[in-house]
């Protein structure tokens, strides 16, 4: 992690306040953009990342050399059209990947580390208004993202309503669940656990956290798959053995696979920024934002609503979708939501999906 | 009479004719977005739907409208009163848990609604019953009774008197009978299908 990003990067020209009440100075957001924007800014389809993405949405990563995270999703004559639209995707404050986060230098000239200011949703989302300021860009098009991303859409609309024009949320809720948080510590408590953390000190040693890294990530990465999903890829299949070996390396195809995952993660992402994006993932809750009761977060919006869950994800699970609808309803907002079939949990809205794809089409044209 | 609209079938047809331009509309049971899409194209309507099908629902998105995938005898209740101009209900009453309480929640939502729904005692359905002794399988209820929606099959009197009895006011109806219009004398024996307007 830490290579020399190659996105474009956006200084802050100003302080960006936080609703710690702290504030961030020269604050930087690194974005990538695809397609060309229109002479009068009418064009521009925000593309929100969720917790582990970063702005290589349709361009490959430059750490694993791997395609762009929603590249079936986003390109020429792809459900959002690069040809038509001008897709910004940018990392949010707090990740490691350009922006500023808590392995950024601070003013002191070292490392922020656990001294980099908690920070929200909201507080991403101010971050990216800040970027599309800088942009020219006054109302988007449409703002479009899945699960974390899906907060931030949720967050622009309810916090800058006169921003975009239509607001598509994938895989995603408008509050943490208890079970959501609960999930979140173990990660949390994984990353601190590892000696190698050092009170987040860890930037100038040799040994990072990369193991309790691996294990938040082992652990998170269960929950945005399904139960029948896992079962169907691995079952009680054993990896690269005949019979049961009374140890404890990796037997079974899971263990194996989540090692892989867990370990391929701490290349390419900081430990420190998993705990910050977590927790404010944690602290995510729109209606505690507007005196309570969701509908009013969204009182008198002129933006489409768009909502997409999936039937297997426990994650985020369709409940959660329907009570942002029925706020919105009660807000008389314009809105549609499906629920759509998929296998493979949480992370469907990542995979191939052809209903969604017809519906991300038909929606953000 | 009712001007003839597009390829709507009957009972949507009749009900675009008579939604107001400029209205918001609810549309329960929206199925593909025939009504919607015409209410938006043709007379500026601000139309939303509901459908408990997610293929349907998917379709519906894909063409642009807002439709919320959602059970009407359930979700009809996040909805404020009065939301709409008019609340639609087409073809779907019959298949409702409680007719009757959808009924009060689309004039709870609703300034006005439309109801349309497949006449069980037209002579058809009559005579099937009558002469063969089984559930009638029509051209307006062509599913068998194991398979069917249909769970709460509904007359035009029944209809009228269920409309009496939450205090509704029926504006007006409209009768089919071969995909045509037929006028209201003995529409329960003559109409395959029926529309009303009610208010309260």
């Amino acid at each position: 992690m830490n290579a020399a990003p190659i996105s474009q990067v956006y200084a802050i020209p100003h302080a960006l306040p936080l609703d710690s009440g702290q504030v961030l100075v020269r604050a930087a957001i690194a974005y990538e953009t695809y397609g060309t924007l229109a002479p009068d800014a009418s064009n521009a389809v925000l593309v929100c990342h969720a917790l582990t993405g970063d702005q290589y949405l349709a361009s490959p990563h430059p750490i694993t050399g791997k395609p762009g995270w929603w590249e079936r999703m986003v390109g020429p004559g792809k459900p959002i059209d690069t040809n038509r639209h001008f897709v910004i995707c940018a990392n949010v404050i707090g990740s490691c990947m350009g922006s500023s986060g808590p392995a950024s230098i601070a003013p002191d000239g070292e490392p922020y580390a656990m001294r980099f200011p908690v920070i929200t949703i909201r507080d991403m989302v101010r971050g990216i208004v800040a970027l599309l300021d800088g942009l020219g860009i006054a109302k988007l098009h449409a703002v479009v993202g899945g699960s974390m991303g899906g907060m931030q859409a949720l967050s622009l609309a309810a916090n800058w309503p006169e921003r975009a024009a239509r607001v598509l949320v994938i895989a995603s809720t408008a509050r943490h669940s208890a079970q959501n948080i609960a999930f979140h510590e173990v990660g949390r408590q994984a990353i601190m656990a590892d000696p190698a953390w050092a009170e987040g000190n860890y930037y100038a040693s040799d040994a990072k956290p990369d193991n309790g890294l691996a294990v938040a990530r082992m652990a998170a990465h269960i929950t945005y798959l399904s139960e029948a999903g896992l079962t169907e890829k691995f079952g009680r299949r054993l990896q690269d053995r005949e019979a049961k070996g009374f140890g404890f390396d990796a037997e079974f195809q899971v263990e194996s696979y989540l090692r892989y995952q867990g370990s391929g993660f701490t290349r390419r992402f900081d430990a420190n920024s998993y705990l910050y994006i977590t927790r404010a993932m944690d602290y995510f809750d729109i209606a505690e934002e507007h005196g309570g009761r969701l509908a009013n977060a969204f009182a008198g919006t002129q933006a489409r609503f768009c909502i997409v869950s999936f039937d297997t994800d426990w994650l985020y699970p369709t409940a959660e979708s329907r009570h942002v609808v029925h706020a919105l309803n009660a807000a008389g907002a314009k809105v549609s939501f499906v629920e759509l079939s998929a296998p493979h949990g949480h992370d469907s809205f990542l995979l191939e999906h052809d209903q969604l794809d017809r519906v991300v089409k038909g929606f953000v044209e | 009479m009712t001007p003839p609209t597009s390829q709507l079938r009957p009972d949507l047809a009749a009900i675009a004719a008579h939604v107001a331009p400029g209205s918001r509309v609810l549309d329960i049971g929206c199925g593909d977005g025939a009504l919607m899409a015409e209410l938006e194209a043709v007379s500026g309507c601000d139309a939303r739907g509901m459908e408990l099908d997610g293929a349907l629902v998917e379709r519906c998105v894909s063409r642009g409208l807002s439709v919320v995938q959602g059970d009407a005898n359930l979700d009809l209740a996040n909805y404020p009163d009065k939301a709409f101009d008019y609340a639609i209900l087409s073809q779907t009453l019959q298949t409702a848990t409680r007719p009757d309480l959808i009924l009060d929640e689309l004039l709870r939502v609703g300034r006005r609604a439309f109801v349309s729904f497949p006449n069980f005692a037209h002579w058809r359905t009559r005579a099937a019953l009558m002469f063969g002794g089984r559930m009638p399988v029509t051209r307006a209820l062509p599913v068998s009774w194991y398979e069917t929606e249909n769970i709460h099959h509904v007359t035009v009197e029944d209809f009228r008197e269920l409309a009496r009895m939450k205090g509704a006011t029926i504006e007006r109806a409209w009768f089919f009978a071969n995909e045509k219009q037929i006028g209201a004398p003995a529409a329960n024996w003559r109409a395959e299908f029926a529309v009303f307007e009610l208010s309260r």
